[in-house]
């Protein structure tokens, strides 16, 4: 195998050796305990986190700006005085100072983790406190990336803190490239933020043997391993080109031949706002609402939601914002929604419409909410229900949405039963928006938080297309629009086929859009609707990507 | 117990950089400083990890509470770090 594929989350082509950086703390096994001087140990716990707290200073000084910023937090973690009582009860109790240290971040660990969001991504610094501790604890060398090298090399790692990358400029690092973390993991930030390439979520990349030259491409995600010179050479160029392109295209988004796409961005909230404008979002295709409520033991006030809604809707006056109700349960619980008691399949289970049955008065309050919000702005709102499977649950929807005073609702298509009859839906529906994640999973039955299944979530698979068409097409025959809101509608050359089977928006992570808007522009609408029946006339997801190009011969000049 | 009642108005809440200065100020006091939301369980002001748990978003409002020798001026400042937007 010598390409490698991930998530491009920082554009553009690097080139360099690989450096794999292996920071691996072994976990101090549960049970180990201390030889019995409790307050020895003690002292040898806190010593331990004092001179990484320390260490941690150091080097935000060093870096100064944003990095100094994350690292003196870090060092706050190192010197939390609930931390510190935590350690001291389990040491007194005859646990290992190292054991102990593992322990007491743990329980800070899910809380955090369990916040998703920005909090979701500060565990990854707090790994690195308690693996810092240990390492000093076991007397372990501390392990750093190199900052001073002739030529800038591509940093492999697993995943990286911000104390690694803290002291690293772009002549140092070509690339990144780590086996784990997202769009919003860390690296991902602080490469955006360096200019540099990176791709995520890469598997296999710590395999790498050090030293074997690769080739980045921080925009496809693609990893080639000892690639030839004239490769390397035209990954150059072609970002260069897509650079120039992709500036040259703005506004609204439509087929090389005046046929209109809608081009919307998906966003969590009013922070994603700022994105969603620079990148020429044409509205929301899908505000997910679930994070205002993640972590909360109760459900936010409906003043705080209006808050909420209001800032986002105030941003796209005359346009349209589609605002998903909440989203719960399967890998999102809630407290005060999703029951504790574990159910066998929460992927099938109570999960987002369903969970109203039982809590009717979460969505009336949500709805109450938005329509005051939307009373206050000018733009175009739309409901739309998440996990809808029949037209008897689409039509009691709708309903409860005109009741509040909210006369756009819609259904997302993720599963599959509703994809095969949306023409019935419609009676209780104003427009669908397919959620390809979802449906991927429940089409393949495939979980998609299973890392061992995702090329059975790859959106090209053909099965997967016929279900879209499918969806379209019943929206056809009732005069309903219907939309893509997953990850696949952020994929250009996906893009293009979405709209040949007869999409008339797309939605995706603000990021996403110059290129699809681009990648858009250079293609007929006939010309998509040829990728289109390629796509769905092959018998694979790779081989439905290569037919569809085919049929759309612009990509390459885009080097997409 | 002297306390103080704010709404957080800084978009990233409670978190990153204002979650820093407030348990910043609050550790270099001596004196014993809590942290709640509104009708929710009281954390250690002077503890990151339990200023983060607490997850406070823009909008939320929070109870600060501290007893003792220059109370009131500790209140002052950590209402202002926990207000300012």
């Amino acid at each position: 195998m010598n390409t490698l594929t991930g998530v491009g989350v920082s554009p553009g082509v690097g080139f360099g050796t690989g450096y794999v950086f292996a920071r691996e703390i072994p976990v101090p096994p549960p049970g180990s305990r201390h030889g019995g001087d409790a307050a020895a140990e003690r002292e040898r716990a806190e010593r331990a986190l004092e001179q990484v707290a320390q260490d941690l200073e150091r080097r935000g000084a060093l870096a100064g700006g944003e990095s100094q910023k994350v690292l003196e937090a870090q060092a706050l973690m190192a010197r939390d005085p609930g931390l510190a009582a935590e350690v001291a009860g389990l040491v007194e109790a005859g646990t290992s100072a190292s054991r102990a240290v593992y322990e007491g971040f743990g329980h800070y660990r899910e809380v955090l983790a369990e916040a998703g969001g920005y909090l979701g991504a500060r565990v990854a610094d707090l790994d690195d406190v308690r693996d810092r501790a240990i390492a000093v604890l076991e007397g372990l060398p501390a392990l750093d990336v190199p900052t001073r090298v002739a030529e800038p090399y591509v940093l492999v790692a697993r995943d990286l803190a911000p104390a690694d990358t803290a002291l690293l400029s772009p002549d140092a690092v070509a690339a990144f490239v780590t086996e784990e973390g997202g769009p919003t993991s860390h690296t991902a930030i602080i490469a955006r933020a360096m200019g540099v390439p990176a791709v995520v979520a890469c598997r296999g990349a710590t395999a790498v043997a050090a030293g074997t030259p690769m080739l980045v491409d921080g925009a496809s995600g693609l990893v080639r391993l000892a690639p030839p010179a004239r490769e390397v050479e035209a990954a150059r160029e072609a970002a260069a080109a897509r650079r120039s392109a992709l500036a040259a295209v703005g506004g609204p988004g439509a087929t090389a031949d005046g046929h209109p796409v809608t081009l919307q961005a998906n966003i969590g909230g009013p922070r994603d706002v700022p994105d969603a404008l620079k990148y020429g979002a044409q509205g929301v295709g899908l505000y997910r609402t679930e994070f205002l409520f993640l972590g909360r033991r109760e459900a936010p006030s409906p003043e705080e939601q209006e808050a909420a809604y209001l800032e986002v809707l105030r941003a796209f006056p005359g346009q349209r914002v589609v605002v998903r109700t909440l989203d719960a349960g399967a890998d999102k619980p809630l407290p005060f929604l999703t029951s504790s008691d574990g159910e066998p399949n929460p992927a099938l289970g109570m999960r987002g419409t369903r969970l109203f049955q039982v809590h009717p008065e979460v969505l009336a309050d949500q709805l109450t909410a938005l329509a005051r919000a939307a009373s206050r702005a000018a733009a175009q709102v739309g409901v739309m229900a998440p996990m809808i499977a029949t037209a008897e649950e689409a039509v009691r929807f709708a309903a409860v949405c005109r009741e509040a005073g909210l006369p756009s609702a819609g259904v997302m298509i993720e599963v599959p039963s509703a994809a095969l009859r949306t023409a019935d839906l419609a009676a209780g529906a104003d427009f669908f928006s397919i959620g390809t994640n979802d449906l991927a999973q429940y089409a393949f039955a495939a979980d998609r938080q299973v890392g061992a299944l995702t090329a059975l979530q790859d959106p090209w698979q053909p099965a997967l297309l016929d279900l879209a068409a499918l969806a379209v097409a019943g929206a056809v025959v009732r005069d309903r629009p219907c939309g893509v809101c997953g990850e696949a509608a952020g994929d250009p050359a996906l893009a293009c086929v979405l709209v040949g089977l007869g999409v008339t928006s797309l939605s995706m992570a603000a990021a996403s859009l110059p290129a699809v808007r681009a990648a858009l522009a250079l293609h007929t609408r006939d010309e998509c609707v040829r990728a289109a029946q390629a796509a769905r006339a092959a018998e694979s997801a790779e081989s439905a990507r290569a037919a569809a190009r085919a049929h759309l011969p612009g990509l390459g000049g885009l080097g997409l | 117990m002297p306390e103080r009642q704010v709404t957080v108005k800084a978009e990233v809440g409670l978190h990153a950089r204002p979650a820093a200065t407030f348990v910043q100020t609050a550790a270099k006091a001596t004196l014993d400083v809590t942290v709640a939301k509104a009708g929710g369980q009281p954390v250690n002001a002077k503890s990151i990890l339990g200023v983060l748990s607490l997850d406070v978003r823009q909008g939320d409002t929070v109870v600060i509470s501290a007893e003792g020798e220059g109370a009131e001026e500790l209140l002052d400042r950590l209402a202002d770090i926990a207000s300012a937007p």
